[in-house]
C-alpha cells in the first residue's frame, strides 16, 4: 500500500535536510531548497523537521493515495490539491491533483512518519547531479508507487477535530512566501566584489535581477545588466557556499542554491545571508529580485528572527496537537 | 633550504554560516601542500560547531553553525582563531603521510576521443602522449567541480594544452582529461571542457562505498597503462 504518481509534475524530488560535512570531497549538503517549509510540513504531521518530503516544484503533480494517509502540504501555494499549512488525512482512494504554483515556487509535502526510503550518506535527499539518494536517485515519474515507513502514523490524528473536509480549523502561517516581487534579499559584499567596476557594483544593487528560465536546484541566473570587472585576470579557483553570487565571463550572476558545486573559479561579488536563501528559493524563472548590503551582525539578526518566528510556529503546532 | 612563511592572506566570510582563510590567489604547490595539512589539522579538531573543512587550491574553507552554543561569540572570529591554532602543527615539515592511489587508465582510441588531437597538437606520437601522462607522479591539489573530481598537477609540460574550446556535452565516467599542466578524473557523465586522453574502469565517486571518493586532496596519483581487455574486466 503506497502512493502512487499518476502524473510526476515538473520535478518532484524526495528532499530532507541534505548530507553534511562531505564537502571535502567535492558533495555538497543538497537537500530541501526552502529548509523552512519543509519543517513546518513535517511539523504538522507530527514528523522531525529534518525527515524527508517531495518538494514539488512549479508545476504539480498527481497522486493516488491507496491507505489512509496523514498528509501536510507547506510552502509554495498550489491551485488543487489539499488546503495547505495545515494537517489533513487523506482516505484510501483520495487524489491528490496539483495544478501550477500561483504564489512561490516550491511546497513540500510530508507524510506521518516519513517515506520508506533508505538513507545514502546519512541523507533520504535526492542528488540529481550524481543520480543518487531518495527515491532512485531520480525525479518521480509516472507510475511510481512510494511506500510508508509507518503506515499506523495516520492514526496519530484521530483526536483532532476534524472539519468535513478531513483536515482542521488552524493552520501554520507560512514563512517563505513572497508578499510581493521584487523581493529583497540581503548580501554581504563577496571576496571579488572590489574588483568590478564602479557601474557593475552600483548595478549589483539597483537592478531589479529576473530569475532566468535555465535556473535549477544547483543556480539560479540571473538576467539583468552584464556585470563588468575592471581587472581581468582569472581567479584561482577558491571555495563556494549556499547563497554564493558568482558572476562568469557573461557578466550574468548566479545564485549558487542547494545543489550547488563545493567550488567554483568565477569571481564571487556576493554571499547572500542564510536566512534569505529560502525565500530566493521560492521564486520561479520569471521571478524578481533586488539585493541589499548587509554586515554579519544583520546577517546574525535575520538569522535569529527566522530561527525564533519557526520556533514559534513549531510550538503552535504543538499546542494544537494538544502536546 | 629556509622557506618563507605561510601566512594568511585573507579571512573572507561565505555568507554568515563560512569562512574561506586565503593562504595564496596564485596557484603555489608549497602554499597548497601546507593547506593540505591545515585542513587535515582542522579537521582532526572535530569542534562541534564545524560542519565541513574544505580545502582547496590556495586556502582553507570552514563551514560552520554559528549559532551553536560552543561558538562563544563571534564564529568568523572562532573560525580564524581555530586556523591560527593549527597552523604550527600544519607547518611542522612531518613525514609525508599522503597516500598513493593507483589508477589503471586505457588509453586505446575507443577510450580516448581526443587524444590524436592532442597528440597533433603537442607534436607527439599518440602513444608518447599516453607513455608520458602514466609515467607521471601526480598530486589531487582539490576536489571540486563534482564529487570525488579530483584536480591533480604533475602532468608533463609537454602535454600541457589549453582547454578545449567548446566543452563536450558529456564524458565518460572515469574519462582522463588533460589541460594546462593538471589532469583530472571525471567521476561521471557530465559535461567537461578538458581534452580526453584515456578512461578508468575504477568508480571515481559511489555514494554507497564506505569511502565514497576515491580521491581526497593531497593524495599522489599514478596512472597505469591498461589495455581494453583489463579495462573490461574490472569495469563493472
Amino acid at each position: 500500500m503506497s502512493i502512487r504518481v499518476l502524473r510526476p509534475g515538473l520535478l518532484t524530488t524526495l528532499q530532507d535536510h541534505g548530507r553534511h560535512g562531505l564537502q571535502h570531497v567535492g558533495l555538497c549538503p543538497g537537500g530541501a531548497m526552502d529548509p523552512v517549509a519543509l519543517a513546518l510540513a513535517n511539523a504538522l504531521v507530527g514528523n522531525h523537521v529534518a525527515e524527508a518530503a517531495l518538494e514539488i516544484t512549479v508545476i504539480g503533480p498527481e497522486f493516488a493515495f491507496e491507505e489512509d494517509t496523514l498528509v501536510a502540504v507547506c510552502g509554495a501555494e498550489f491551485k488543487g490539491g489539499f488546503p495547505h499549512n495545515r494537517p489533513v488525512l487523506a482516505r484510501a482512494g483520495t487524489r491528490f491533483n496539483v495544478g501550477r504554483a500561483v504564489r512561490g515556487a516550491r511546497a513540500y509535502l510530508a507524510v506521518a512518519g516519513g517515506f520508506s526510503v533508505e538513507p545514502l550518506l546519512g541523507s533520504r535527499s535526492t542528488y540529481l547531479p550524481g543520480r543518487f539518494g531518495g527515491f532512485h536517485g531520480r525525479p518521480l515519474k509516472h507510475g511510481d508507487a512510494l511506500e510508508l515507513r509507518d503506515p499506523g502514523a495516520a492514526a496519530r490524528f484521530a483526536k483532532q477535530k476534524k472539519t468535513h473536509d478531513c483536515t482542521v480549523k488552524w493552520s501554520a502561517p507560512p514563512h517563505t512566501l513572497p508578499d510581493r516581487e521584487p523581493i529583497l534579499v540581503h548580501v554581504l559584499e563577496g571576496q571579488h566584489f572590489a574588483s568590478f567596476d564602479s557601474n557593475a557594483q552600483r548595478a549589483f544593487f539597483d537592478t531589479v535581477w529576473k530569475i532566468a528560465p535555465e535556473s535549477n536546484r544547483m543556480g539560479f541566473r540571473l538576467a539583468g545588466p552584464p556585470l563588468a570587472r575592471s581587472e581581468q585576470n582569472e581567479i584561482l579557483s577558491g571555495p563556494t557556499a549556499l547563497g554564493t553570487v558568482q558572476v562568469p565571463a557573461s557578466g550574468m550572476p548566479i545564485a549558487l542554491m542547494a545543489d550547488h558545486q563545493t567550488t567554483g573559479g568565477y569571481p564571487r561579488i556576493a554571499e547572500i545571508v542564510s536566512a534569505d536563501v529560502p525565500r530566493l528559493a521560492q521564486l520561479a524563472p520569471g521571478g524578481t529580485v533586488h539585493f541589499a548590503r548587509c554586515d554579519l551582525g544583520m546577517a546574525a539578526e535575520l538569522r535569529h528572527h527566522g530561527k525564533e518566528r519557526l520556533a514559534a510556529a513549531l510550538r503552535g503546532i504543538a499546542w494544537s496537537y494538544g502536546e | 633550504m629556509a622557506k618563507k612563511p605561510i601566512e594568511p592572506k585573507a579571512v573572507v566570510p561565505l555568507g554568515d554560516c563560512a569562512a574561506y582563510i586565503e593562504f595564496a590567489d596564485k596557484l603555489d604547490l608549497d602554499v597548497n601542500e601546507f593547506v593540505q595539512r591545515l585542513a587535515a589539522a582542522v579537521h582532526a579538531r572535530a569542534r562541534p560547531w564545524m560542519r565541513d573543512v574544505v580545502p582547496s587550491l590556495g586556502g582553507v574553507a570552514l563551514h560552520y553553525d554559528p549559532d551553536h552554543p560552543d561558538v562563544h561569540g563571534d564564529a568568523l572570529e572562532a573560525a580564524a582563531i581555530l586556523v591560527q591554532e593549527c597552523m604550527k602543527e600544519a607547518a611542522a615539515e612531518g613525514e609525508d603521510a599522503a597516500r598513493t592511489v593507483e589508477v589503471p587508465v586505457c588509453y586505446e582510441r575507443e577510450f580516448a576521443p581526443d587524444i590524436e588531437e592532442v597528440a597533433k597538437q603537442v607534436k607527439l606520437a599518440v602513444d608518447e602522449v599516453a607513455a608520458l601522462h602514466a609515467a607521471g607522479e601526480y598530486r589531487v591539489l582539490m576536489i571540486g567541480f563534482a564529487p570525488g573530481h579530483a584536480y591533480m598537477s604533475g602532468l608533463d609540460p609537454k602535454l600541457a594544452v589549453p582547454r578545449r574550446a567548446s566543452p563536450r556535452a558529456l564524458v565518460a565516467p572515469g574519462a582522463v582529461a588533460i589541460a594546462n599542466e593538471q589532469t583530472v578524473v571525471y567521476p561521471y557523465a557530465i559535461s567537461g571542457g578538458w581534452s580526453v586522453i584515456g578512461r578508468t574502469p575504477l568508480t571515481v565517486f559511489d555514494a554507497r562505498r564506505e569511502a565514497p571518493s576515491l580521491f581526497a586532496a593531497g593524495d599522489r596519483v599514478r596512472f597505469r597503462a591498461i589495455g581494453a581487455d583489463e579495462f573490461m574486466a574490472l569495469h563493472k
